[in-house]
């Protein structure tokens, strides 16, 4: 990786950070983006590798905010080295990896492990986010001093909520003095019950127990409210009904350090996807209604939604070959991530500077990674993609050690051909 | 003839002609439960495995005497003598039974969509018989069938369902079924017991009983399940009786040949007074009758003769 050389060629760089959007060539040394150069200008030096991107884009890597890699603990499910596998041909360049393993990623110890690892793995990089309560119970907060100091970018309990608004706010409070984000799954469990998918028509018709907007919403209000309280930031994941839209749009309004993110299935699906009783699309919170999905997709366009995670969960068939009602929440994403958020470019929801926006500059923005952008000094983490590549989605194919995809068989156009980390190359299909 | 399909999961998928069909064929063989050797040789040689996960008396009889009348073997599983309080899951339960190569088999269980998951593994033929809140399509036919020998005809009809609906597997069935019938289905119950967006599936909804029975050709009362006072469903027994059950008092202003029916179990007192449901009005056990050569009617539509 140190004496890694390339003069990337011919493509249309795109970087919302630096305002390059256009055809320039890429001179990569020593791991590092040596300089940004006019087509005409670039001289080769006779040591780099020639990597030709005419016709393809190149973008600051690629970084997905919110992946279960399920390492340590649910190793049959997932690893980390086959999640960076993964992450790394979908065109990640960086992942963030949730806390609910098991151990669940509450101390130094955990951290420890899993960033050792990611090292061993040598793909992308690997942010752990620690847990906001010890043990994802929700009674007592974790150390994050000492998460923070291990290597910890941001708190969250996804998977479960923070039903204790007490408990909540003193995390909030307590991780502002670390410069530690705090990442919300929000939902009511009350609220929820025994719900497995959205409550509606499709539910009713189903006969499954349904579950409510609500759940979500009444949660992003509480969570809106002690944000504003405590004057930290708020990131809240998964975002899937039009209430929480409104609210995060109301409170960014206000001016309020909240920032939001959804999933491609969020805008690519909604409720009538389980018709069949496919528990491949059985996912917290659940596949919503058409007006919700429109209502995320035009948050997407307006900025109220900052970045696009694909909450990748992978689950074996022990998990998913099962009732509806006995099957276990989540998908995986990183391999059909940027190709799904592709079609709102091709839908014209979005430009592709903007989702380049969401799926790196902001959301290492927003969990203050440094080094943001395709700048002279940085390394070199970049990700190529042919926008006019037509496939067929092939779980088979998938790097991922799981294969619970409701997106199998879809054709879908655009996906990452060259993922580099440092550097290095970890992915290469152009 | 048989019927085009393999399986029978749901009311949604059986096209008026085949309901009507189904109907007709029960029709016909009702008359065998009555001779003095209530026995046909029709379906000698096929097997029929009755799987049921949760506690039955009315629907797993109905089905192993239908079977039985018209000479299949049967095998009955149940959850606890089953290989599933070992742990063995829906989907490994469904080819070991595939791999013993029955015709049929007739499920109940408590997830919805598990029929669906054993229609997928297996070449028999699968009936459902009731899953989770979902569907319960025998008793849609049953109920029909029992209607259509009271009044000659479901199209034009009015019937009341009255209860639970939102945790109701039989009353799914009956809405979809009866409507598709070209019948009119008008609900009544708490707003706590109303599923979210049934008017979409052409049913009518009112908080209060009477409006739901004036006029109502059939009154259709739903057993309410104890446990749901936890789920902050309803309030107290008392109450529900009070405002919901059905009694003398609020069939006054039905019409005056009203069916009153029920799937069973009954809690009496609570959904339903006594009274009611042992009044001239009621058609309780005949349903329970017809379930028997509804059963009867489908073994024979999807097993019977050549294919």
């Amino acid at each position: 990786m140190e004496n890694s050389r390339y003069l990337i060629k011919g493509g249309c760089v795109i970087d919302p950070e630096t305002g390059i959007d256009g055809l320039f060539d890429i001179v990569i040394e020593d791991g590092k983006i040596a300089s940004i150069e006019n087509p005409q200008s670039a001289i080769r030096n006779p040591q780099s590798e020639l990597i030709d991107a005419s016709g393809k884009v190149v973008t600051p890597g690629l970084i997905d905010m919110h992946v279960h890699l399920r390492e340590p603990g649910h190793e049959y499910k997932e690893t980390i080295e086959t999640g960076c596998l993964a992450a790394a041909h979908g065109g990640f360049t960086t992942v963030c990896c949730m806390p609910n393993t098991d151990p669940v990623n509450d101390n130094q110890s955990v951290t420890d492990y899993i960033l050792k690892k990611a090292r061993t793995a040598e793909s992308v990089r690997v942010y752990p986010v620690g847990a906001i309560s010890r043990g994802l119970l929700g009674k007592s907060l974790a150390d994050y001093g000492e998460l923070k100091a291990t290597g910890v970018v941001a708190v969250s309990d996804d998977g479960n909520p923070v039903m204790n608004a007490q408990l909540m706010r003193r995390s909030l409070e307590y991780a502002k003095g670390f410069g530690l984000l705090v990442i919300v799954h929000c939902e009511d469990r009350n609220l929820t019950a025994n719900g497995v998918m959205n409550e509606g028509i499709t539910a009713t018709r189903l006969g499954l127990p349904g579950i409510p907007n609500a759940e979500e919403t009444v949660m992003v209000a509480r969570d809106i409210a002690l944000c504003e309280l405590t004057g930290a930031p708020l990131h809240i994941a998964h975002i899937s009904t039009e209430g929480s839209v409104l609210l995060i749009r109301e409170a960014k309004a206000r001016g309020l350090p909240v920032t939001a993110e959804t999933a491609p299935h969020y805008f690519s699906l909604t409720e009538e996807a389980v018709a069949n009783y496919d528990t491949n699309t059985r996912v917290h919170p659940p596949l919503r209604t058409g007006k919700d999905r429109d209502a995320i997709r035009t948050a997407l366009a307006d900025g109220t939604i900052d970045v696009i995670a694909s909450d990748h969960a992978p689950h074996s068939s022990i998990e998913k070959d099962l009732e509806f009602d006995q099957a276990a929440n989540g998908m995986i994403g990183l391999e059909t991530s940027l190709p799904l958020s592709l079609q709102l470019v091709e839908m014209g929801l979005i430009d592709l500077n903007v989702l380049v926006a969401k799926m790196s500059i902001n959301p290492a923005r927003i969990l203050n990674l440094g080094h943001i952008g395709l700048k002279p000094g940085n390394p070199a983490d970049l990700t190529i993609i042919d926008t006019e590549k037509k496939f067929t989605v092939d779980a088979d194919t998938f790097r991922s050690k799981s294969r619970n995809t409701p997106f199998n068989g879809w054709e879908l156009k655009g996906k990452a051909v060259l993922t580099m980390v440092g550097g290095k190359i970890v992915f290469d299909n152009l | 003839m048989r019927l085009a399909k393999k399986d029978i999961l749901d009311m949604e998928s059986l096209s008026v002609g085949e309901i009507q069909y189904i109907l007709d064929t029960a029709e016909t063989l009702k008359e065998i439960s009555t001779r003095p050797i209530k026995k046909v040789p029709t379906l000698r040689g096929k097997t029929v495995i009755h799987f049921f996960y949760e506690p039955s008396t009315r629907t797993k009889t109905s089905f192993e005497i239908a079977a039985k009348r018209l000479s299949a073997d049967t095998v009955s599983i149940s959850a606890s003598t089953s290989s599933i309080v070992k742990g063995e899951t829906l989907v490994d339960t469904a080819k070991n039974l595939e791999a013993m190569n029955p015709d049929a088999i007739i499920i109940r269980h408590r997830a919805a969509g598990a029929p669906h998951i054993l229609a997928r593994l297996s070449r028999a033929s699968v009936i459902n018989a009731g899953d989770g809140m979902h569907a319960h399509p025998t008793q849609a036919l049953l109920d029909m069938m029992t209607v259509r020998e009271k009044r000659g005809r479901l199209a034009g009809l009015r019937i009341a369902i009255i209860g639970d609906v939102a945790h109701s597997r039989v009353a799914r069935s009956n809405i979809v079924g009866f409507i598709k019938m070209g019948a009119k289905v008008v609900l009544a119950g708490p707003a706590t017991m109303m599923p979210i967006g049934v008017e979409t599936l052409g049913a009518r909804v009112t908080y209060h009983v009477q409006e739901a029975i004036k006029d109502a050709d059939v009154v259709m009362v739903l057993r309410i399940q104890k446990e749901r006072q936890q789920a902050f469903v309803f309030p107290s027994e008392r109450e529900y009786a009070q405002c919901y059950g059905l009694t003398q008092e609020k069939l006054a202003g039905a019409k005056e040949n009203v069916l009153i029916m029920h799937p069973g179990p009954i809690n009496r007192g609570i959904e339903i007074s006594p009274e009611v449901a042992e009044g001239p009005y009621s058609v309780i056990l005949e349903q329970v009758a017809n379930g028997v050569a509804i059963r009867m009617a489908l073994l024979f539509l999807l097993l019977g003769g050549p294919r």
